[in-house]
């Protein structure tokens, strides 16, 4: 063995963003301003980095004032997803403070003249022996954190830490329960005025003729902006805005549209596409020795984001410089989409993040940006804000992709598995703007000379794949092909959906090994464990399954059903057990899960998104679905489109495998794939049936039942 | 326009309003009372509820000439971080929400079903939180806190 380690590194955002100022500065008296690229999007961060800032600094948490990210002044962290926002900004926020503190410490050592090591800090006040003391804000002066971070600093060891690792209140909650206004949609800018969209439902359509006359005679417009394809109007009021657009709809002439497949087959539908093959990864076994094999094929709809929010944005031009103020989860990444459309440097362009309502992904935040943009234009300097219509949000913004997975589970003469195929049928995962030389932006594509409609791509494995994300098993088995077909044609759009492909996936691979253990007469927590080498895997399984005192006595229309997944297969490791009733119908009565992220920065917080992931995934099992007719998207209302409800939310048990030792990772997207696989597993053991194609509807039950009768 | 006259959480306001236009447009615009959120525009998601009277009720499609002389209350009304409503403290408490932009109604129509029912089973709260929707998950948590903001009133 060498005794050489590998040079020390800086972590990935901090390597990007070097200059310790961007993260961290002392301000005022008394106050620290935090500075992270990852943005509020209802899932805590900003607190849970406060936290990790405080600890490092020793100040308490409520000196820190965290700052919006702005393509003005913060570092550049990409997008804010794929539950890496503890494991990037995270761990460049410790380092950085670490740093920060080191050199305020080396500053106070020569003012003081003590030793650096025998000065202790406390809520920002350096102290030694003898009674000196001076603090971070004395000595802000004489301090420079316009310096490039340096590899190698030592942060606090877990021990030390007494903030990051506590459950801290959330620093936006009071804001939202005493009605301070916080959200983009509640920020009153001066002069603002409204801007609405004109769209048609109809795939595909183009605007080809626009009588503005009714438009024009609605008391408070502002204007009617059109570029080709897109229009809209401005005026001094929402309603007016509204007034404005119903009447400019009647003047509308648009193209034909396209068609949309059957939804009532959408396997068929994926599997007869153009696509593009990538073997995702390969395993060869010594010997074959299967004397039967399992084929299964696996699918999930279309689903949507389905946020309280419609999309909403505001933009204000300056003569040619123009500022947006967006929800989006990448500032960075809509300003250079905006930049390629409105053919403008990017530092003409100031995108500032404000929250809105959660996202679960790339909904229409970034869209309705461009939207702001190109209608402002015509407000004469006048900020415009711009809210989607519910029945917009619902049609036109990115769904996550339909998918149809098929396994071959080949199996020997005891029904052990000696190979497995995995093979995905879906679009691409991901259409977020800012990665293409091409805009991904609705807008974009409507206006007079406009660009392709972004078809939607899947991240590489390294960033942990798209459709494919979590397709390659876990469990140790002799011989694996894991394929992936990505369609090369998109009717329906699609993008980022929390998890992208890793619910659909999770979902094939936790339903047939249940069904295999079934099949072997073994119990499928033991069948599982038997299979996994990963002590942190096998450690949440059996967390989970002491929890809901695995398994309970069989009773007449109760089931249990388990599921497991490391996110990615290399984030949080989760696993669910269900408990549900059913007759023809299901209900989720109780999910246990157990939930290691490493490090829990804020263990509340953790449960809260393990928690609100689990009732999301049972709200997509039971219930969503995205329906569409041969010409447009149907499922435009909450109607048409129905969520779980408070009555019928069950109950959720975490527990958290505390590993205050390792660096953290994520919460927000581990829990839906073993919440799906476990809701399923639970209807066979209650119904006796295996649905394979989600939503679990009633419908579905009693086809299933049917067929198996 | 006809001036519609109507308490706003204790206040009289008297606005030229057209009578079908929205009260969540009033509120939200010239009111600048924009606790109730716009979500839907069709009384199914519960973002914008406001009490009137003791119901909570969609004010997306209330029609203004419905609220004259109504006594209208949002969550601006319900209480100040100074002097919390019981349910306030009780949704700090448990961290009841993640994104929070369904919390305003959620409030509104936990204290509906407080001001008709202090004591109130867990079956009840959720029957009475069934009309608002929320996407992040939090339900749980907010159906511990009203029960608490509950048990607080009772003792208090």
């Amino acid at each position: 063995m060498s005794a050489l380690s590998p040079a020390p590194k800086l972590p990935v955002s901090l390597a990007a963003n070097p200059r310790l100022s961007s993260w961290v500065k002392f301000t005022g008296e008394g106050r620290v301003a935090i500075s992270p690229g990852k943005v509020e999007i209802g899932q805590g961060i900003v607190t849970a980095l406060a936290q990790i800032a405080a600890d490092e600094l020793d100040v308490e948490i409520g000196r820190i004032e965290m700052i919006r990210a702005s393509t003005a002044a913060s570092p550049n962290e990409g997008v804010t997803s794929g539950s890496l926002s503890i494991q990037q900004s995270g761990r460049a926020l410790r380092h950085a403070c670490a740093e920060a503190r080191q050199r305020f410490l080396a500053a106070a050592s020569e003012r003081l003249g003590v030793d650096a090591a025998l000065l202790a800090v406390e809520d920002g006040t350096i102290s030694g022996p003898g009674n000196v003391r001076t603090s971070y804000w004395e000595l802000a002066g004489d301090v420079s954190l316009d310096h490039d971070a340096i590899a190698g600093i030592v942060a606090k060891s877990s021990a030390t830490r007494s903030i990051a690792g506590h459950s801290v209140q959330r620093v936006d909650i009071p804001d939202k329960v005493f009605a301070r206004p916080r959200f983009i949609h509640d920020h009153a800018l001066q002069g603002l005025v409204h801007g609405r969209v004109l769209r048609l439902d109809v795939s595909g359509a183009r605007l080809i003729a626009l009588d503005q006359g009714a438009a024009r005679a609605v008391s408070g417009l502002v204007a009617i902006v059109r570029d080709g394809g897109f229009a809209g109007v401005v005026a001094d009021s929402e309603a007016a805005a509204e007034a404005a657009l119903k009447a400019l709809r009647k003047g509308a002439t648009w193209s034909a549209g396209e068609a949309l497949p059957d939804e009532n087959d959408l396997a068929g539908f994926l599997r007869s596409q153009p696509v593009e093959t990538t073997v995702i990864d390969t395993k060869a076994a010594a010997t074959t020795k299967a004397t039967r094999t399992l084929r299964r094929q696996y699918t999930r709809p279309y689903i949507a984001h389905g946020s309280i929010a419609p999309s909403c944005a505001m933009a204000r031009w300056d003569g040619d410089r123009v500022h947006v103020w967006t929800h989006s989860q990448g500032v960075y990444l809509l300003r250079a989409d905006l930049a390629i459309v409105l053919k403008l440097p990017v530092e003409d362009i100031v995108v500032e993040h404000m929250e809105g309502a959660g996202c679960y992904g790339h909904n229409a935040a970034d869209d309705v940006a461009l939207d702001a943009v190109l209608l402002a234009k015509a407000a004469g300097g006048r900020p415009v804000r711009v809210q989607w219509s519910r029945h917009d949000e619902m049609s036109h913004a990115p769904f996550g992709a339909a998918m149809a997975i098929e396994i071959e589970a080949d199996l020997d003469a005891d029904h052990e598995i000696v190979g497995w195929r995995h093979a995905i049928w879906s679009n691409g995962h991901a259409a977020r703007p800012g990665r293409a030389a091409q805009p991904a932006l609705l807008a974009a594509s409507e206006i007079a000379n406009p660009y392709p409609r972004m078809i939607s791509t899947n991240p590489s494995a390294a960033n942990g794949g798209g459709g494919d994300r979590n397709s390659v098993p876990l469990y140790d088995l002799p011989a694996w092909t894991i394929t992936s077909h990505r369609l090369l044609t998109m009717p329906v759009r699609t993008s980022a959906l929390r998890t992208l492909g890793a619910q659909g996936n999770v979902f094939a691979i936790e339903s047939l090994l249940d069904e295999i253990a079934a099949l072997r007469g073994e119990d499928p927590i033991a069948f599982r464990l038997r299979h996994l080498r990963d002590e942190r895997a096998r450690e949440v399984i059996r967390a989970a399954a002491r929890r809901a005192a695995w398994k309970p006595e069989k009773r007449s229309g109760i089931g249990h059903g388990t599921g497991f997944a490391r996110y990615k297969n290399t984030g949080a490791y989760c696993a669910a057990i269900a408990e549900i009733e059913g007759t023809d119908e299901v209900r989720v009565r109780r999910l246990t899960l157990a939930i290691d992220v490493g490090e829990a920065i804020n263990p509340d917080g953790v449960i809260n998104q393990i928690e609100g992931g689990a009732i999301q995934a049972t709200s997509w099992v039971l219930k969503e679905r995205v329906h569409f007719d041969r010409t447009r998207i149907t499922s435009t209302s909450w109607a048409d489109y129905p969520i779980l409800t408070f009555s019928e939310v069950p109950a959720v048990d975490v527990e958290i495998i505390p590993r205050p030792e390792i660096d953290p990772v994520g919460a927000g997207e581990a829990a839906h794939g073993p919440v799906t696989a476990a809701i399923a597993n639970a209807v066979y053991d209650c119904l006796g049936v295996r649905l394979r194609d989600l939503p679990i509807t009633r419908d579905k039950i009693i086809a299933a039942m049917e067929l198996a009768s | 326009m006809p001036t519609i006259r109507f308490q706003l959480n204790g206040a009289t306001v008297a606005v030229d309003a057209d009578p079908d236009q929205a009260l969540l447009d009033v509120l939200r615009g010239r009111l600048g009372t924009t606790s109730p959120h716009f979500g839907c525009g069709a009384g199914e998601c519960g973002a914008c509820y406001v009490m009137v009277g003791d119901r909570a009720m969609a004010s997306c499609d209330m029609p203004m000439w419905s609220v004259a002389d109504k006594q209208i209350v949002t969550l601006e009304g319900l209480g100040t971080a100074e002097q919390p409503h019981p349910l306030q403290r009780a949704f700090i408490s448990e961290q009841a929400m993640q994104c929070g932009y369904c919390v305003s109604g959620i409030l509104i129509s936990a204290a509906a079903l407080l001001e008709r029912n202090p004591s109130p089973s867990e079956a009840e709260v959720r029957a009475a939180l069934d009309r608002n929707l929320c996407r992040c998950g939090s339900h749980n948590r907010m159906v511990r806190a009203v029960l608490r903001a509950a048990s607080e009133m009772a003792t208090s």
